[in-house]
């Protein structure tokens, strides 16, 4: 199949469906409705569910018990939204269930705003949900690449019976790129031997997140752990550009990791050796790569769409060999390439090193940028 | 359990098999029990159990899928519906039925009931209303009657500060999406098998795909009621019931023929 012009949310619920998504649940909301309204068109032609469900509450748990059938189902939405399924999400979790989430980001907290922010971060990757669990967390940076990691999401749902979150921004939910959907996969025939489908024939099988004794939980917990350190040596991900000679990193994901790129670039013709570094799984966090690149680099400079919430992880990783500095735009602010070069350059030459908390120092000049602009 | 092999004895009541072999945790003289054994009935005589999935809430019955010989999963409170919904419709030829509190439906759960009903959803809802917040140990329920004493409403619920018992069965009705919508009681042995023949139309009110159906059960809570089991049969028949007249609310005409 040759590259199409394809709008973000569509192509993603599309890719869904190539995937061998069978059933859709969700509710409205900007910026991710796109996604469902393509749905409500695609899933039915096919033969597929698709649901409008009342609440963000209630789609979450129709993914829950669509999962228990053991066939691929999944839900999009947008941050709040996304708050509202928590409670579900860990009752995914703990049930041991593959199910696939997208959350398309918009600024908050609270209602906030409709435009694209990464301030989801700590929700979607430290879990979110109540009680000890571990979603794995993609987080592509185009529609392409988008495409790609919604497929890849229903198989490592299944394949560790694990919750998948893919989150973008509405950046990416809302935009027209050329890329390249897979052909679609045929339907697995049979479930798989846990799910519930009645019982014919067989022993009844019985899924749920009640264990009611804490030795038994503490089993479970034990198990899920294990999956997930069996899953952060399997299947972290991440993208390199121009990081073979440089001497400063740029380290930020989506939107964020995309823009920066283009500082990137107008910098390497400037002759300052930078380089980026794009964690695509942020659960599992590249933490080798981080450490790795921190050995080899003078200086690293985390961009975000949120206030510096990766940073804390990457500051952790670091411990300190090299600086750490920070640059983000907040509230639904997407940052601009050229602020981007602006603060390499900064970081390059070194004239005014950090000296204390990277976050606090951003914020303050952040405060003067923001000041000048009104 | 092991059928009698001698020729002159007649097997004329044994465990369903789509009953466990458990001693259920449920208080004596709780109705739960007698509930579970009713669907538990109703699917073996209609030959379902091997199609069935049973959705389970949070509430006394937390544990009842460890009663139910069939496929079964656990809601989180309230939103068995929702968990339903998802279930049925990739797997639109199973069975599905739900069994819930009336905390559970009634309170934490009402969107999910209110919209499984509103779109027809076809499934099968049980609803166990015993007017209290059984598990959590005795606190009002939407469903407590006025006046009832109850951990959180310790003067007797007073519907000037806390409103009024929430008549669900007649509020399912009005949706069109409802097709089977019936209270009964389970306080003595006569409203036992007017609960079962219910619960047999519910099932096939889905089997036939007529639509969102339920059973409201009325049903005793002694241990939070603070009664000995055969006051609280008397409570539900001469207090609950005058609150939540037994009747059928909805009934689609394609079921009115139907005898079982
Ligand atoms: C989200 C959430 N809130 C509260 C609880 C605590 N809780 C468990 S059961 C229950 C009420 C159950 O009452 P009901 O549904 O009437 O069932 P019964 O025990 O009376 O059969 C509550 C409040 C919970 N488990 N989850
Ligand atoms: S607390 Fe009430 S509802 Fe729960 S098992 Fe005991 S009698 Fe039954
Ligand atoms: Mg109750």
């Amino acid at each position: 199949m040759a590259k199409e012009l394809l709008k973000g949310n569509e192509a993603f619920a599309e890719a869904a469906i190539r995937a061998g998504c069978e059933g859709f649940y969700g509710y409205p909301i900007t910026p991710s409705t796109e996604f469902l309204e393509y749905m409500a068109k695609r899933m039915p032609q096919l033969g597929r569910a698709f649901v409008q469900a009342e609440s963000e509450v209630a789609a979450i748990n129709m993914v829950y018990g669509g999962a228990c059938t053991g066939k691929r189902v999944m839900t999009a939405s947008s941050s709040p939204g996304v708050s509202l399924m928590m409670e579900g999400i860990s009752y995914i979790a703990g049930t041991e269930v593959p199910a696939v989430i997208v959350n398309v980001m918009r600024g908050g907290p609270g209602l906030g705003n409709i435009a694209p922010s990464q301030g989801d971060y700590h929700q979607m990757v430290k879990g979110g949900g109540h009680g000890d669990y571990f979603p794995i967390v993609l987080a592509p940076a185009s529609v392409q690449e988008a495409i790609d990691y919604i497929s890849l999401a229903f198989d490592l749902a299944d394949k560790y019976r694990n919750i998948v979150h893919v989150i973008v921004d509405g950046n990416m939910g809302q935009m027209m790129e050329p890329a390249e959907l897979p052909p679609m996969r045929e339907l697995p025939k049979d479930p798989p031997s846990w799910a519930v489908t009645g019982a014919e024939g067989r022993q009844p099988n019985f899924l749920s997140s009640i264990y009611i004794d804490p030795a038994d939980e503490e089993v479970t917990n034990i198990r899920l752990v294990k999956r997930w350190m069996e899953i952060e040596k399997n299947e972290i991900r991440y993208s390199e550009y121009l990081m073979e000679d440089a001497e400063f990193a740029v380290i930020g994901f989506g939107t964020a990791g995309r823009v920066a790129s283009s500082a990137i670039r107008a910098a390497r013709e400037e002759g300052v050796k930078v380089g980026l570094f794009r964690p695509i799984t942020l659960a599992p966090f590249p933490k080798k790569q981080i450490e790795e690149i921190s050995k080899r680099v003078k200086r690293i400079l985390v961009v975000e769409m949120n206030t510096g919430m990766m940073l804390d992880d990457v500051a952790a990783i670091v411990q300190g060999r090299v600086p750490v500095e920070f640059y983000g735009r907040l509230g639904g602010m997407t940052p601009f390439p050229d602020e981007i070069l602006d603060e390499i350059r900064r970081v390059a030459d070194n004239k005014a090193p950090i000296n204390g908390d990277a976050r606090a120092e951003w914020i303050s000049r952040l405060e003067k940028i923001v000041e000048e602009g009104r | 359990m092991v059928a009698p092999t001698t020729p002159e004895t007649k097997v004329v009541f044994k465990r369903p098999e789509s009953f466990t072999d458990v001693t259920t945790h449920y208080c004596p003289g709780c109705t739960h029990g007698v509930a579970h054994r009713l669907v538990a009935e109703v699917i073996d005589e209609m030959g379902l159990r091997e199609k069935t999935i049973g959705v389970a809430p949070v509430g006394c019955s937390v544990f009842a899928y460890k009663y139910f010989n069939m496929d079964f999963v656990e809601a989180a409170h309230g939103r068995a519906p929702a968990m339903a919904t998802g279930i049925k419709r990739v797997l639109p030829q199973k069975t599905i039925f739900t069994y819930q509190g009336d905390g559970d439906l009634a309170s934490i759960g009402m969107a999910e009931i209110m919209h499984a009903a509103a779109r027809g959803e076809n499934i099968s809802v049980i609803f166990i209303n015993n007017a209290i917040f059984g598990m959590t140990g005795g606190q009002m329920a939407p469903t407590t009657l006025p006046g009832m004493k109850t951990t959180s409403s310790p003067f007797g619920r007073d519907v000037e500060l806390t409103g009024f018992p929430i008549r669900m069965s007649e509020m399912l009705a009005t949706m069109d999406g409802a097709g089977y919508i019936v209270r009964r009681s389970l306080h003595d042995a006569k409203h036992i098998r007017q609960s079962k023949k219910a619960i047999r139309m519910a099932i096939e009110t889905q089997e036939r795909g007529l639509g969102f159906s339920m059973v409201e059960l009325l049903s005793s809570c002694p241990t939070n009621w603070k009664v000995a089991p055969d006051e609280a049969l008397k409570f539900i028949a001469e207090s609950m019931i005058p609150v939540f007249p037994l009747g059928d609310y909805k009934v689609r005409p394609e079921l009115a023929g139907l005898r079982v």
